[in-house]
């Protein structure tokens, strides 16, 4: 099994705990911990993809890592948003789920989170 | 493929950088100027869209931009199609529709501390603005992708501006299913760059085959995009956090920003993969969409809360969005089947932007008057406030296909598609939507023209010039239907000249 291969079936493995996480914990503080896990494995993705796509005398093809260094400012922005309005929600309501929130919608609510 | 900048490709620029440089702006300046500064862009940016729509339609073809002088595969360029230019003009209408309404509610006060409010407010509606135009002009996969996170930044915000706990959590909500729409995104988009080495849309469109890596790419950007989009079955965040919102930025979030990732799909499937045997994949868009036609309509009709009735029909409205896939790249039809389709489906896109602005600042204005928003409450509101009703039942017009509305002129087109191309199911269900829609915008009408129960005591009278901008707005989502047919060739400049059609 080459390297390229190994670190994919961790990228994928990554990807796949991130989107169980993602969908089945109530936690929000764990769906954001999720999301942060699913991005990893996408990101290590892309580092293969520079890995393979070298060319050749290259150690890597340099755009992916572009394209990591600006999905990790992203991925950052995405999570201090999150932590934030989580953070506001807990000091409203002293809950850290929206499984039984006060939302103005009645009927969608804990069926699906 | 030689390619170099178009003249007015700066123009693009401008569209993007314009609305970015307010944001700065704003923040170094503080709250107290915001206000005064998104309303001096919005008239610059809307001539930057017409002027980018007049150049696409003087020149018959697509305008474009090398950043930094530096070509794909390397580069990034800025690309508009008319696809493009339709959806800047859209954009920069609501948008400065939106400003001229929201200026009595986020108002920096004159004395005293300065609120969060107003300076959250305009930043943010500058910034939906640019990553809006960003994700039309952009012709790079990974440049799409942040344009759309920055949307999404943008929005969720605008979505809890009154800090209460329901909205906060409708804006997690809507930020969670965001997040995991735009990481699939990303996902396909790492896929497609491993396998082909590019981004560029249009370098991407030469070399995808149906190969199973660009099968699971494709699914999973799809996947993203509809959550983004709220999709039926992925909806479930749209309706609290849009009618939880402000009724300024329910507007901005329902008309244009679910259509930016939907923009995205249409790029994804008719620009990057026209060439793929698509036909499964667009029936079950097409299904999804039906689907999402009934039950948005069906679930519309039991609310009895005008915004989350509202909110509700944006969910049915988004369904008849996704019948493009099945009627405009349909193997069995000539070309010009397909073309209705796709202006019919274009033309719903904007059409349902415009009015649905209209209905949701409407349904601000009478809240605003009566202090809630109970259906059953609204009774006396029509004599009360003339205007605001008749301008909620002008959109509501347009979202039945009401003739001579702009809604009917995109509904009559799919209609005409969905016969032409022996697809009538869709006709069925287009039909269906349009009796279910007319249901619900009359569950409203009625009560609001009928006599109040006991005399009405309005809160505060409405301003005459925020019911200007809701009428002037409803009124153009009824001009649309006016729109001569021969502008439909905008929407063809920079298709592909055999526009998702297999030829076997």
């Amino acid at each position: 099994m080459s390297a390229a291969t190994l670190f994919g079936l961790c990228g994928a493995a990554l990807v796949g705990l991130g989107l169980f996480g993602l969908i089945v914990h109530p936690q929000l503080l764990r769906k954001i911990l999720a999301f942060n896990l699913l991005g990893g494995g996408v990101f290590l993705l892309f580092g293969i993809v520079a890995r393979r796509g070298a060319a050749a005398g290259m150690g890597g093809d340099p755009v992916p890592q572009a394209l990591v260094i600006t999905g990790l400012v992203v991925a950052f922005s995405a999570t201090a948003l999150a932590v934030a309005l989580l953070l506001r929600l807990s000091q409203e309501t002293g809950q850290a789920t929206l499984r039984s929130d006060a939302s103005t919608n009645a009927g969608t609510d804990g069926v699906h989170r | 493929m030689p390619i170099s900048a178009t003249p007015g490709g700066f123009l693009l620029v401008l569209a993007i950088v314009m609305p970015v440089m307010g944001v700065l702006l704003s923040l170094a300046l503080g709250g107290r100027h915001s206000e005064r500064i998104a309303l001096m862009l919005m008239p610059v940016g809307l001539a930057v869209a017409v002027a980018i729509a007049v150049g696409v339609w003087g020149s018959g073809n697509v305008l474009k931009y090398l950043l930094g002088g530096w070509g794909p595969p390397l580069g990034v360029v800025l690309r508009a199609d008319g696809l493009s230019a339709a959806m800047l003009l859209t954009t920069a209408l609501v948008i400065c529709a939106t400003g001229l309404f929201a200026r009595a509610v986020f108002r920096a006060p004159v004395e005293g501390p300065e609120t969060r409010a107003p300076l959250v407010f305009w930043t943010l509606l500058l910034a939906v603005w640019g990553a809006l135009n960003a994700i039309c002009l952009g012709a790079d996969l990974f440049n799409l992708y942040v344009a759309l996170e920055l949307l999404t930044f943008g929005a969720v915000p605008l979505v809890c501006l009154d800090g209460s706990a329901g909205t906060l959590a409708a804006a997690l909500r809507y930020l969670l299913f965001a997040l995991l729409g735009s990481v699939l995104y990303l996902l396909g988009t790492a896929l497609l760059y491993g396998a082909y080495g590019t981004l560029d849309i249009a370098l991407l469109s030469g070399r995808v085959r149906a190969e199973p890596v660009v099968w699971a790419a494709a699914a999973l950007m799809t996947a993203g995009l509809m959550a983004k989009t709220a999709l039926f079955p992925l909806h479930l965040w749209l309706p609290p956090a849009h009618a939880g919102a402000p009724s300024a930025a329910s507007a901005v979030l329902s008309a244009l920003v679910v259509k930016g990732s939907f923009f995205l799909l249409l790029r994804l499937w008719f620009d990057v993969m026209p060439g793929l045997p698509n036909q499964v994949v667009a029936q079950i868009l097409g299904t999804l969409g039906a689907a999402a036609i009934l039950f948005g309509s069906v679930v519309a009709l039991r609310q009895a809360r005008l915004k989350l009735l509202i909110a509700y029909s944006t969910v049915a409205q988004i369904g008849y969005l996704f019948l493009i896939f099945p009627l405009a790249s349909s193997p069995v039809t000539a070309l010009s089947w397909s073309a209705v389709a796709w202006t019919g489906g274009v033309l719903q896109l904007v059409s349902h932007a415009i009015a649905k602005a209209a209905m949701f600042m409407a349904a601000g204005l009478a809240a605003e008057a009566l202090g809630h928003d109970r259906i059953a409450g609204l009774g006396g509101i029509g004599r009360a406030l003339p205007k605001t009703v008749f301008a909620f039942g002008l959109g509501g017009m347009s979202l039945m296909g009401l003739p001579p509305s702009g809604g009917f002129l995109a509904k009559g087109l799919l209609l005409t598609a969905a016969v032409a191309e022996g697809q009538w199911w869709w006709a069925v269900v287009i039909l269906v939507g349009g009796l279910l829609a007319g249901g619900y915008v009359f569950r409203v009408l009625i009560p609001a023209l009928g006599g109040a129960s006991e005399p009405l005591t309005l809160r505060a009278p409405a301003s005459r010039q925020r019911e200007a901008v809701v009428l002037a707005l409803a009124l153009c989502a009824v001009l649309l239907g006016f729109v001569p047919l021969r502008s439909s060739e905008l929407l063809q400049i920079g298709r592909p000249a055999a526009s998702a059609v297999i030829l076997r």
